[in-house]
């Protein structure tokens, strides 16, 4: 059981822009056992995009930068790794998502080329069998195989990212990061393709890092939750801990923002504030001045990863002992 | 496709119909009796009306029109009031030096830019980039005519490597190539870049990568064919500027063409030839954009895709 | 003849409707959008305060300033007039007391630069706001109302964009002769299809959007919301296109002066002067070249402005 696929440790990622140093991913850990879904849930420009894009130390540089930390998969260090070496797992053993499916295939290639031309680069396989298999996997995603030689502007929104899961899983990836690979599709399109990647993740045994916002998606499909703020993981646990006991306080806001169906609440509460300017991150803890809880301390030092029981770990001083809890 | 090629081709009518008309109402307001060109200044009044009855310059403005147009239409672009030979052979004459000149000065600026440019935009920001930026940008600051002096000057009269003109043997095609291409190239190369910048940032090429394609093949098979696609339509305009430049390179290198013999018809007048030219050099120009119109649409499938 | 400008302003429009993908990324223009208006800078300062980092630009800006007071304080400037023959000196190679040599004619060359310097830029100007305001006026009539207006005012614009500029602009001269008005009108006019398109789209762009609903319903003019809600934002493409379009304006009369058709002796021209110049190019090559020089330079400084334009009036187009 404890087979540690992915492990990211004290990562940090920069975008030097004519602003100043933009710190998008800063002092960032994170795991993922084989086999497992996580969630990796935070706003718009937490940093859960440029996590997944170090992975597959996809980070345009410039103007990005991955300045420290290291990546870990299945024990191989991937920041380590020359740009021949990272281009053979890229695709082939993690492979990503994307959140625009409008955009992210190439216009003016068929989309059976574009699945078969990560299976002949990655797999030793004839151009006759790629075909083949290219038509398989389009199969797989509900496309008949005769649109093969279709082009993507040919295809609706959703069976666009239904193209994209059937390139990234062709070659039979051991992860699969799939960035928000929902957000941009009508809500009824929405839960058929989650369902056909939670249906192919069971039938290939994929482990997978869903990256949303949404609380609702995480709930359907993971089994376990990294939540991000202002470019670090705040809180971890398994889906259900996080659910029945949310311990950061910006958790607990994300969960008192939202509508319940079960109690009769007046008004919602919403996390007051915003995001802080990446240009200028707050001292110490990032969350303290949209905080409910925050003390004095929490704009002096950074907070401490604590394991406050096992499996759930938390970034915040109130578990350290350090601040009261409101 | 076929409707689509179609349709362009049926569009070219009402453009030239009004190519015709806009070239010849500039001429038929230009001052000067051709009658009288025709037969000198000191041919008797009598005459000279006699010869306007008879070439029909007295009739209405229309009516002349008209004339023109069904004329054209069956090649028939009247006669040089100088040589006194039918204009459209004159024209045609010469128009085969014109379209070697032009397609010589296509292929310098693309076989120039559209490689550099590329090149450019994949080291962005290196020597390389910074220094052909600069050098485009002189090359589109560069007179043309300039240059081409310039060139016989250094390749004619200096170093003698080149014909300071002429017209028949490679080495004559050299400079004025050169010359009529530079500026084109330069274009040429300033939007490839920013078109391959362009198309580099797109989430697709990111898809690209993600799939573990090496940098060659995402810039060969992914971004190239997309960054050609506004780049050939730039191709097609530059043809008609090198078809507009001919005027002055043909003059510099005296070179045998259309834009000589119009430079030539205008200093004596005539009208029937400069006409003419400039309705040959528009038809060309209309026909090589509808050229590139289909070629686009064989490129891009969003294209192909609505006339099927 | 020289080209960019169309050019640019078709990749403009592309650029402009691909637009940014959103990523964490891209996230830095809007960053710096926020932070702008939260300090209240005006969209022109901000442009500005762009324009001003571009350090090409400002070269090119400099440039042009100095060929400006060149052309304004010509008499003070230029050591000898115009138009003063010196036949015991013709085509003397520069020296000391010409130092740009003279021409065919014993005239100082550098003086007749510095008076061509007015010349240029009066076509250059002057050309571009013919072409502006009737390409204008007919981009944005044909923009607002749309239906039959649009279609005659574009396809006649299709009809003159059939023409290469260049050879539109030689059958105007060579039609009703040469002549600085001439010349001005000519090339004005052979460019107006190229304002036409530029305004057209903005207007389209800008008359859906609520303000000028809004306009309407407050019972304002036409006129008044084409002039006073509409141009004032389709500046930004009419600015780097009117920047390059000097440029090209001035090449195009350079040219219709060098084949003889644009303006006439004595004035100084810098088409002219290298016209004169090109039958003296074995004994005296420097009577061609300078005025060549003086073109390039200004062309030049007018390029790197434009562009430095475009990327501070649109900077997601900035690389």
């Amino acid at each position: 059981m404890n087979d540690l696929l992915l492990d990211i440790q004290d990562l940090r990622v920069t975008y030097t822009t004519e602003e100043g140093l933009v710190v998008a991913v800063d002092n960032l850990d994170l795991q993922l056992q084989r086999g497992e879904t996580l969630g990796l849930v935070g706003e718009t420009g937490a940093g859960k995009t440029t996590t997944a894009l170090a992975v597959m130390q996809l980070v345009p540089d410039p103007p990005g930068k991955i300045e420290k930390g290291t990546i870990r998969f299945a024990g191989e260090d991937l920041l380590g790794k020359r740009h021949e070496e990272m281009r053979r797992v890229r695709g082939n053993r993690i492979s990503m998502i994307f959140q625009d499916p409008m955009t992210s295939l190439n216009p003016v290639l068929t989309v059976g080329f574009q699945i078969e031309e990560a299976i002949t680069l990655h797999q030793k396989l004839t151009q006759k069998q790629a075909s083949r298999k290219a038509k398989d996997m389009l199969k797989l995603v509900g496309i008949q195989e005769a649109r093969a030689g279709d082009y993507p502007h040919e295809f609706s929104g959703g069976m666009r990212q239904r193209v994209g899961i059937a390139m990234a899983l062709s070659c039979n990836p051991e992860l699969l990061i799939a960035d928000e690979p929902t957000t941009a599709l009508d809500v009824t399109i929405q839960a058929q393709v989650l369902e056909l990647m939670r249906r192919l993740r069971d039938e290939l045994g994929t482990s997978m890092i869903l990256i949303t916002h949404d609380l609702g998606v995480v709930a359907e499909v993971c089994d376990s939750v990294a939540i991000m703020y202002a470019g670090t993981v705040v809180e971890t646990a398994s889906t259900e801990n996080l659910f029945s006991r949310p311990l950061h306080p910006y958790t607990r806001g994300l969960f008192g923002s939202i509508p319940s169906l079960d109690e009769e609440v007046k008004r919602l509460s919403p996390i007051r504030g915003i995001m802080p300017d990446p240009t200028e991150l707050p001292p110490g803890c990032r969350f303290h001045p949209r905080c409910p809880s925050a003390a004095p301390i929490c704009s002096q030092r950074s907070p401490v990863m604590i394991e406050n029981e096992p499996g759930h770990r938390v970034n915040c001083m109130i578990y350290e002992g350090l601040v009261p809890e409101e | 496709m076929h409707k689509y090629v179609l349709r362009r081709v049926l569009l070219l009518i009402p453009v030239m119909v009004g190519v015709s008309f806009v070239v010849f109402t500039i001429m038929f307001f230009t001052p000067g009796d051709p009658a009288k060109i025709l037969l000198g200044e000191r041919a008797p009044e009598a005459e000279v009306q006699a010869l306007r009855t008879q070439m029909g310059l007295d009739d209405p403005f229309f009516v002349q029109y008209a004339r023109f147009v069904t004329n054209a239409l069956r090649g028939d672009l009247g006669r040089s009031l100088t040589t006194r030979r039918p204009a459209s052979q004159e024209l045609f004459a010469r128009f085969p030096a014109t379209m070697q000149l032009a397609a010589a000065g296509v292929l310098v600026a693309v076989l120039i830019g559209i490689p550099i440019g590329i090149v450019s935009a994949t080291r962005q920001y290196s020597l390389f980039d910074g220094a052909s930026m600069v050098i485009a940008l002189v090359g589109v600051s560069m007179p043309n005519f300039w240059q081409g002096i310039m060139m016989v000057l250094l390749f004619s009269i200096y170093l003698r490597w080149f014909p300071s003109s002429g017209y028949g043997t490679f080495a004559h095609l050299i400079m004025p190539a050169l010359t009529i291409g530079t500026s084109s190239a330069a274009t040429i190369t300033r939007m490839t870049r920013s078109s391959m910048l362009e198309v580099v940032r797109q989430d697709y090429i990111r898809t690209a990568r993600a799939k573990g394609l090496s940098e060659h093949l995402v810039i060969t098979r992914h971004a190239l064919k997309n960054a050609l696609i506004p780049i050939i339509t730039v191709v097609g305009l530059q043809f008609g500027y090198l078809l507009g430049g001919a005027v002055l390179t043909e003059t510099i290198f005296s070179w045998p063409g259309v834009g000589r013999l119009m430079v030539d018809a205008i200093r004596q007048r005539d009208y029937p030839v400069v006409q003419g030219g400039v309705l040959l050099l528009a038809l060309t120009f209309s026909v090589v954009n509808l050229l590139v119109d289909v070629l686009y649409a064989y490129i891009d499938p969003r294209i192909k895709a609505q006339y099927k | 003849m020289k080209t960019e400008a169309d050019n640019v302003v078709t990749a403009d429009v592309d650029e402009r409707q691909q637009g940014l993908p959103e990523s964490d990324a891209g996230r830095d223009t809007a960053m710096q959008v926020l932070t702008d208006t939260r300090r209240g800078r005006s969209q022109w300062a901000e442009v500005w305060r762009r324009l001003r980092r571009n350090w090409m630009a400002m070269f090119g800006l400099a440039i042009i300033i100095v060929i400006f007071f060149t052309a304004i304080f010509a008499e003070v400037i230029a050591p000898y007039d115009y138009r003063t023959q010196n036949l015991r000196r013709i085509a003397d190679p520069p020296s000391r007391e010409h130092l740009l040599g003279t021409d065919d004619l014993g005239r100082d060359i550098l003086s007749r630069i510095i008076y061509g310097a007015r010349v240029s830029l009066q076509v250059g100007f002057v050309a571009v706001s013919i072409s502006l305001i009737l390409g204008g006026t007919l981009g944005a009539l044909a923009g607002y109302y749309g239906g039959r207006l649009d279609n005659v005012v574009m396809r006649f614009m299709d009809v003159l964009l059939a023409i290469p500029s260049i050879l539109l602009a030689i059958a105007i001269v060579s039609a009703f002769g040469g002549g600085l008005v001439n010349v001005m009108v000519a090339v004005g006019i052979a460019t107006i299809p190229v304002y036409a398109r530029i305004v057209k789209a903005s207007v389209i762009s800008i008359k859906e959007q609520e303000y000028i609903e809004a306009a309407r319903a407050i019972g304002a003019t036409d006129l008044r919301i084409i002039l006073k809600h509409i141009l004032p934002n389709s500046m930004a493409p009419i600015i780097v296109q009117g920047t390059l379009g000097v440029a090209i304006a001035i090449l195009s009369a350079a040219g219709l002066s060098f084949i003889g058709l644009g303006i006439e002796p004595p004035t100084p021209e810098w088409g002219a002067m290298l016209s004169s110049g090109r039958h003296l190019i074995r004994r005296a090559p420097h009577v061609a070249t300078f005025p060549g020089v003086a073109i390039m330079i200004t062309i030049f400084a007018l390029n790197l402005l434009g562009d430095g334009l475009r990327d501070a009036l649109d900077p997601r187009l900035k690389q």
